[in-house]
């Protein structure tokens, strides 16, 4: 063993923040339906505090003996909607309760999945969910939400836009934080580790590890050394990189089921940034060659860094899933925060940028007196780019009421601090109010 | 299993046997060395055999504190993980 290659991977953990962003249990909870909601919400805590009862234990064992830290140790459940039966817009949020008490108990840091699936229509479970969510975002402590209002198959559920666009103004009522555990999707992914749209999707095992690996930090460094070579150097440099990222997510993912006795799912190789600085994706679209992220160019130097972490990934990977891409939180990026203060990154620019990145408009705050139809209108530009693509996209939008532009919104920890983004001030209320159902897209005569 | 120590730090007379004098105390056996010293920082990295995992971190604890009372800073890892990085 060359002892260059161990000085370069301690370096990656101590210099770059390199670090398994999370290992996310998947738990079905399919088997957990009972004759009542209550009966239900036990079997519900009963099933995740037996299956998981080990996972931060052996996760924590795992980084102690290869020295690399992970950050998270989380659940994904079932989409809550499917399993709650006849349960009404009070009783559903047992399972809340009985979600943030299994994480509780287990010590995870999020539980993701209290979702619905409403992309083609709306069942009894799903109306009882999304009209419970204020109340459940803001009562319980982990628990993580998710709404899938459109799909490449289904097309766009116009009613659920304008519902969520009234949902995310109630929980801002209530909370100023709160938006940030809820995510709003098109074309939603199954298998994804990441918060706060992680759901266990019918389709997987009845058990499953998934890994989210991260390390903008280190695709910095990497491209640091490249200065001024050609394009091509750039996508070869973050191919190789991202691979060596995922080696270790593979490892560590592996590891972890073999020792919890369950089935190693994907690992996700999304470069997802915190808050702390050289941990940030913005600052990797800088040192690919724009003076700050929102300049002309940000656009194409995102797809190129999107398109090259898959790359150089799959291949190092069993399995690839999960979003897998970059992510551009606003108040999440010390770099996005930067740009945005600065005024060079609009919500235009990055509604762009998210036609060719892993997300959405993410953790981005918005005045506080932004209508509910204006919130709609923004999810539905977010979901068509996604439904017109075939791709993932999301919407994490945090009104805060008494703010105005420019003020900045501390959101803690992870989460970090957003600077208030000028939206649109004209109405987009006659369209949302419609209502209906948003054909889906033709799937050739692609121009 | 088979572990990698390494120890980074301002060089000073004693590193090496403060070190190895730890790993002697819980048996380990020391299965390869590679040191250097570049402008006075130094740089040690030990392959180690271990037993298992509860020696595993005893081991790992008190050359972490070894470490901190020498001033140096010490890495216990599997080597597992840097051949997954570097090898196909």
């Amino acid at each position: 063993m060359e002892t260059t290659q161990i000085e370069e991977t301690i370096k990656m953990v101590e210099e770059d923040n390199f670090d398994i962003r999370t290992v996310t249990m998947g738990i079905s909870l399919l088997d957990t339906v009972g004759g009542s909601v209550q009966e239900t919400a036990q079997n519900i805590y009963k099933k995740i505090t037996t299956y998981a009862k080990d996972l931060v234990a052996v996760a924590e064992q795992i980084e102690r003996e290869y020295g690399v830290p992970i950050t998270n140790k989380r659940i994904s459940v079932t989409p809550i909607s499917l399993v709650a039966g006849s349960a009404n817009e009070e009783e559903i949020l047992l399972l809340a309760h009985a979600l943030d008490d299994a994480a509780k108990t287990v010590g995870v840091d999020y539980v993701g999945g209290y979702s619905a699936l409403v992309q083609k229509g709306f069942s009894h479970g799903d109306l009882a969910l999304i009209k419970s969510l204020p109340r459940a975002l803001t009562e319980t402590d982990l628990v993580m939400s998710s709404v899938n209002i459109g799909s490449s198959k289904a097309g766009m559920n116009l009613d659920a836009v304008k519902l969520m666009g009234e949902t995310v103004k109630k929980i801002t009522d209530l909370s100023d934080t709160a938006n940030a555990k809820m995510v709003i999707f098109a074309n939603a992914v199954e298998d994804n580790p990441f918060m706060a749209g992680a759901f266990h999707g019918v389709t997987e095992p009845d058990v499953v590890i998934n890994v989210g690996v991260s390390g903008p930090g280190v695709v910095k460094r990497a491209l640091d050394k490249v200065k001024g070579q050609s394009i091509t150097t750039v996508a070869e440099t973050i191919k190789k990189t991202a691979f060596k990222i995922t080696r270790v997510g593979q490892l560590v993912g592996s590891l972890a089921a073999e020792r919890l006795g369950v089935e190693f799912g994907i690992v996700d190789l999304s470069l997802a940034p915190t808050p702390a600085r050289g941990d940030s994706v913005a600052e990797v679209l800088e040192a690919i060659g724009l003076e700050q992220v929102g300049a002309h160019g940000t656009t194409a130097a995102l797809m190129l860094l999107n398109d090259a972490v898959k790359k150089g990934g799959v291949m190092a990977a069993q399995g690839v899933g999960g979003l897998s891409g970059a992510f551009i939180p606003v108040s999440e990026d010390a770099g996005m925060i930067d740009a945005v203060k600065a005024g060079t990154l609009s919500l235009a620019k990055l509604e762009a940028m998210t036609s060719v990145c892993s997300v959405g408009l993410d953790m981005i705050a918005i005045p506080g007196e932004t209508p509910a139809t204006t919130i709609s209108a923004m999810i539905a530009d977010e979901a068509a780019i996604g439904i017109q693509n075939n791709k993932t996209t999301a919407v994490r939008i945090l009104p805060t009421n008494g703010t105005k532009v420019g003020d900045m919104v501390d959101y803690g920890g992870l989460l970090g601090t957003a600077p208030v983004m000028p939206v649109v001030e004209k109405s987009s209320a006659a369209f949302i109010n419609r209502g209906g159902h948003v054909p889906a897209p033709i799937h050739s005569f692609k121009n | 299993m088979k572990a990698v120590v390494t120890v980074v730090g301002q060089d000073k007379a004693g590193i090496v046997a403060g070190i190895a004098t730890e790993l002697a105390t819980h048996g380990v056996n020391i299965l390869d060395l590679s040191q250097t010293i570049m402008s006075s920082t130094f740089t040690m990295s030990m392959l180690v055999g271990i037993a298992g995992e509860d020696s595993f971190n005893e081991i790992h604890a008190a050359l972490k504190e070894k470490g901190t009372a020498m001033g140096v800073s010490v890495h216990v890892q599997r080597e597992e993980i840097f051949d997954a990085m570097a090898h196909i």
